[in-house]
């Protein structure tokens, strides 16, 4: 497996924050990574790094190149979805697809169409004319018919209703994904891309507070439900998390012993939006 | 140069309402005027009795002109000629104008600029194209407008005045369209040359403002050139004060109205003797036209343009505004 990205030490200072703080991460090529922090913790920044759209300091490769100084031979390898407003509002079907078509070298025109038929777009039909879910099936139907290697997705769905946002990633996951190709999104619907992700990374303050594959994620951390005469003993072996449920006390761990565990009541595997609640306790306290 | 053909055609069809439709609509409006002229000066005519034409008078007023009386037959033609062209010069110079400010201003306002970037195209492609679209395309497609409008305009008097009995042909031989139609097609490089401060300076405003680049554009040099007006500061350069609104102002603004460029020449009474003599072509006459490139103002211009789009590259690339 080769790596797609290393990153070391990344700096990043705006006025009184930093969004970039001494971040360093490893991606590998066939993989998908959830970068996931709460407002403000530096994930735009790092996207933006990552695609040389901003300047930073610290040690930065993306598939061999640069992206402060290489980056027009990287947006050849390198695709992304920034929020659903931004293709430009004045553009019609077939005008963007005739331009991408003729400005990327590894577009192919036959599959974007074929993308396109299943959808209600019509070649004439301009931007602005469309719904928000319309315009993103226009945006993911150019990307998906590039042969990038590193998909960025930056709150791809953001203000998109269920019915769009499941086909998004289905379309991702069936048309679009193997092990060639990377894709790396941010989100805060993260229920909906927990069983898709491959790795996980939280981020907070500019700092990567938890950077794992999921299966490791799987072994290390655990969720028990406790009933309350056993909740004492449990809030001992220093939980994470603890929240009441029916009358019950349901413990969040790190790293803590199964067998001891399961002991104590039914083991589960936490899910992400317990996991990053926990993680980011007191981030805007 | 694909990608680069591909980007102007972009250009293009995001502006076509600016580039196509501004110089037609106001085209359309100047014919119709024209029209509603004629028109009025017919029936006015037809009401106080005033029909020339009807006896056959204008013919044998034709018939007896002599060589000197149709040649000011042919420069009126050409006058109609030469003022739709300066009509649609006027709309050009304002769709130049807008187009620059918004140039590298719209798409990060809408932050399509997004998409754009994560195309491989780099950004000097970007903005040489939009450069491109402003300084050639937009005069090309503006030049096309109006010899076809100037063409109308002279069919349209043609044909009244073949109503009137006279040999429409015999007037047209007089006007030069075909001599209108090159010197206007020679005056383009011209005037990219020459529009090129401007074309720089509002595409610098248009890329570095974070709201209302078309304020910053103007207030920028009026503010700096009322400074110096009041505090005289040309003064201690043995300069006054209208030169820098003759040399930086106007250069950096009033250069995208094509028409500037004639202030510079010398208009004195030699010129306008010419004028007299060779009819109203010999305002946009080529040779004429180009004596512009021996003045040093020119180049400087380009230069100052020059740097002015490479400041743009520069900031294009570095803007993040997130």
């Amino acid at each position: 497996m080769n790596t797609v990205i290393t990153a070391s030490g990344l700096n990043k200072r705006y006025k009184n924050t930093h969004a970039l703080d001494q971040v360093s991460f490893q991606i590998e090529s066939g993989r998908i990574v959830g970068l996931i922090g709460p407002n403000g913790a530096g994930k735009t920044t790092a996207l933006k790094a990552i695609l040389g759209l901003t300047d930073f300091d610290g040690q930065l490769n993306v598939l061999g190149l640069d992206p402060r100084t290489q980056r027009n031979q990287l947006m050849e390898q390198v695709c992304f979805i920034a929020d659903v407003a931004v293709l430009p509002r004045w553009i019609r079907v077939r005008e963007a697809v005739d331009f991408v078509a003729n400005v990327h070298p590894r577009f192919d025109r036959v599959k974007c169409e074929t993308f396109l038929a299943r959808t209600k777009l019509q070649p004439e039909q301009r931007v602005k004319q469309m719904s928000k879910g319309m315009i993103v099936q226009l945006h993911l139907a150019l990307v998906m018919a590039i042969d990038a290697r590193l998909l960025v997705l930056d709150e791809p769905t953001l203000g998109l209703d269920i019915l769009y946002r499941k086909q998004f990633y289905q379309s991702l996951l069936e048309d679009y994904f193997d092990e060639n190709k990377t894709i790396i999104i941010t989100t805060h619907q993260v229920e909906e891309i927990e069983h898709i992700l491959t790795d996980l990374m939280f981020i907070r303050d500019g700092k990567i507070v938890l950077d794992a594959d999921m299966d490791a994620i799987g072994e290390r951390f655990a969720e028990v439900m406790v009933s309350a005469d056993k909740a004492a003993s449990a809030r001992q072996m220093n939980p994470l998390d603890e929240r009441q449920v029916f009358g019950k006390s349901i413990f969040l761990f790190d790293g803590a012993d199964r067998a001891v565990l399961e002991g104590m009541g039914e083991v589960r595997r936490p899910s992400i939006s317990d996991l990053f609640v926990a993680t980011m306790k007191g981030t805007y306290a | 140069m694909k990608t680069f053909y591909w980007l102007v055609k972009r250009e293009y069809w995001e502006h076509r309402g600016g580039f196509l439709w501004a110089p037609i609509v106001t085209g359309g409006i100047f014919v119709l005027l024209n029209i509603m002229g004629i028109i009025t000066a017919e029936v006015f005519g037809a009401r106080h009795g005033l029909m020339i034409g009807g006896n056959n008078e204008l013919t044998q007023l034709v018939a007896k002109a002599n060589a000197g009386d149709l040649a000011q037959v042919g420069n009126a033609l050409d006058l109609a000629f030469i003022s739709s062209m300066a009509i649609i010069s006027v709309v050009l110079g304002f769709v130049v104008l807008f187009y620059c400010l918004g140039s590298l201003y719209d798409d990060r306002r809408d932050h399509s600029v997004l998409f754009w970037k994560s195309l491989p195209i780099s950004d000097t492609t970007t903005v040489l194209s939009k450069v491109v679209s402003a300084t050639v395309l937009a005069p090309i497609i503006a030049v096309v407008v109006s010899i076809a409008l100037g063409m109308l305009l002279i069919m349209i008097f043609a044909l009244v005045l073949s109503f009137h009995g006279v040999s429409a042909w015999q007037l047209l031989s007089q006007a030069h369209p075909l001599r209108a139609t090159i010197s206007l097609l020679c005056a383009i490089p011209l005037y990219a040359l020459w529009a090129l401060p401007a074309v720089g300076w509002l595409m610098l405003c248009s890329v570095w403002a974070r709201t209302k680049p078309f304020l910053w554009a103007v207030l920028i040099p009026a503010l700096t050139g009322l400074m110096i007006s009041w505090f005289g500061i040309m003064n201690l350069l043995n300069l006054s004060s209208s030169w820098f609104w003759t040399h930086i102002f106007q250069r950096i603004l009033i250069s995208v109205f094509p028409v500037s460029s004639l202030q510079s020449y010398n208009i004195d009474v030699e010129s306008f003797s010419h004028v007299h003599q060779d009819g109203p072509l010999a305002l946009i006459d080529p040779i004429r036209i180009y004596s512009l490139l021996a003045s040093p103002g020119l180049w400087i211009g380009v230069i100052a343009g020059a740097v002015l789009i490479i400041a743009a590259i520069r900031l294009r690339r570095a803007r993040d505004d997130s």
